[in-house]
This record gives structure tokens, sequence and C-alpha cells, in this order.
């Protein structure tokens, strides 16, 4: 961490619009629940958009990952590929699973 | 073996180019997204199986949340300027940023304590549906870790602060790792806030 207190000032400018920014995109999400758009997949899309988006902030500014070493990367990627298998998992237990039940009832 | 120092708290690591902490800490905050997503995935399940599931918006408060929201972002921004501050040579400034960001930590708390406790007298717990199940379980284990957040940071505000006058890069890279842990608190936050609160 050689970063001079000059760059570290420059950071601080960078954080400041970033927690504007996330102030913003807060106001938007709560607005667009108030839109009520009948599509249930949109609103989900839509919401987990903007929460993406706000995440994405958070982690390239605030924990610093835009300027971070190769080696996180693969910690995360390797995070990014069990996580998806986690959430995969509901759609592999809907078919098998909760059809069956349904027919039980 | 003599007593020796734990090596790379400062300087990086040659094979992984990082000083140990930030590398362990990395570790852990991917565990805890296999936690969090485990009760993600969970909630998916129940949703998508359920034969219906009601809108969060009508159940919850969303103006509080909305303002826990902002709450939590802005200890966000406290968490890193006091890590700044530091970098800055300004360890006053660093306390008053901690300092900020235990306090905005204990407001959200506070604000949680409120929510949970007026479900309480209308009747209202975890064994009432699947949605209110999912709600507090997610809820309580993300208020769990801002309660762990805060015992970090007022250790690292008081009695950890002392290694600032005798190891100060060593301290600064304490707190970014206390910070990429709080962060990640901020960020599982932004998104438990619109799929408990708003879908």
């Amino acid at each position: 961490m050689a970063e001079s207190a000059e760059e570290i000032r420059k950071h601080v400018r960078v954080y400041i619009l970033v927690f504007a920014a996330l102030a913003v995109l807060t106001v938007v999400t709560v607005g667009v629940s108030y839109l009520k758009i009948e599509s249930v997949a949109a609103t989900v899309l839509i919401a987990l958009f903007i929460a993406s988006i706000k995440g994405g902030l958070v982690a390239g500014y605030f924990m610093h990952l835009v300027s971070e070493k190769q080696i996180i990367f693969w910690v995360l990627a390797l995070t990014v590929v069990f996580f998806a298998a986690l959430m995969l998992l509901p759609s592999v237990t809907e078919f098998s699973g909760v059809g069956e039940l349904e027919g039980q009832v | 073996m003599s007593v020796e120092e734990i090596p790379h708290t400062v300087e990086p690591h040659p094979i992984t180019g990082v000083y140990n902490g930030k590398f362990g800490i990395w570790l852990f905050l991917a565990s805890e997204v296999m936690l969090f997503g485990a009760l993600f995935s969970t909630l998916v399940l129940l949703r998508v199986g359920a034969p219906s599931w009601p809108q969060g918006s009508e159940l919850l408060n969303v103006p509080l949340a909305t303002l826990n929201t902002f709450v939590l972002i802005a200890s966000s921004v406290t968490m890193v300027m006091s890590w700044a501050s530091l970098k800055m040579d300004n360890f006053g400034r660093f306390k008053l940023y901690l300092g900020l960001t235990v306090l905005l930590a204990f407001v959200f708390l506070v604000i949680k304590y409120f929510e949970y406790t007026h479900k309480f007298h209308l009747g209202i717990f975890p064994s009432t549906s699947t949605f209110y199940a999912t709600y507090f379980t997610m809820t309580g284990l993300h208020g769990l870790h801002v309660v762990g957040g805060i015992i970090v940071n007022l250790y690292l505000l008081f009695p950890g602060s002392k290694l600032w006058h005798t190891a100060p890069e060593q301290f600064a890279n304490r707190i970014e790792c206390a910070g990429l842990y709080w962060h990640f608190v901020d960020l599982v936050w932004i998104f438990l806030f619109p799929i408990l609160y708003l879908l």
C-alpha cells in the first residue's frame, strides 16, 4: 500500500460520488416498486439489476476491487461458480420435487 | 522455535501478492457468500414452490427499511473514510469516522429492533408463515453480522488503536480488513432489502 496522500484524496472524491450514486439508486429501487409493474419476472429482474449495480459500486470502490490483485479475483471467480451452482439448485429441485408434492396433496 | 512475528502483515506475500490479512478476509467473505447464498437459494425454492406468496411491501415497513438502507450506505462511507484518514496520517479524523461507523451500526440495529418488536406485538413470529420465517431468518442473520461488525470496530476504535503508534501500516491494514467485512454486510443488505421488502 504505497499510495500517496494525494492519491488517497482522489479516492475520497470517488467515495463521495459513489455514496451519492448509492443514495440515488436506493430511491430508484423504492420508486420502481411503487410502479406496480404487471410482470413479476420484470419486477424481479429490475430490482436485482439495480441491486447488482449498487453491489458492484460497493465492491468495486469501497472494497477496492477496481485495483485489486489477481489472486483476489481468482478467489471471487471460484465463489461465483459455487454461488451459481447454489442458485441453480432450486430449479433442479423444483422439477423433481414440488410437482410431486402437489400431486400428493 | 522462538516466538516469531506473524509474517506478511504489511508487505505482500510473494505468492499471493497481497498481505496475509487481506487474503484471509477475502477467503472468509467467500465462505460468507455461500452462507447467505444458501439462504437466498432456499428462499427461491420456497417462494417458487409456494401456492401463494405475500407482497413484502404490504406486510413489512418499507419506509423504515429504506431509512436503514441509507444508514448502512452512510456507514460504509464513514468506514472507508476512516481507512483513508489513516492513509492521510490523520488519526483524529480516523477516530471520528470509525466512531460514526459504529454509531450508524447502532442506529441500524435500533431501527431493526423497532421493526421486530412491532411485529412481535402484533403476534407475528417466524412460525407465523413461511414468508415471516424467511424474513426473520435472513434479517436476523444479517443483524448478527452487524453486531459482529460493531464488536470488531469498537475493539479497533479503542484498545486495538494503540497499534497505530507502533505499527501504523499494520493498523491501517487491519482497518482495511474490518472495512472489507463491513462493506460486505452493507452489500448483503443491498440485496436483502428489495428481495424481502419490495418484491
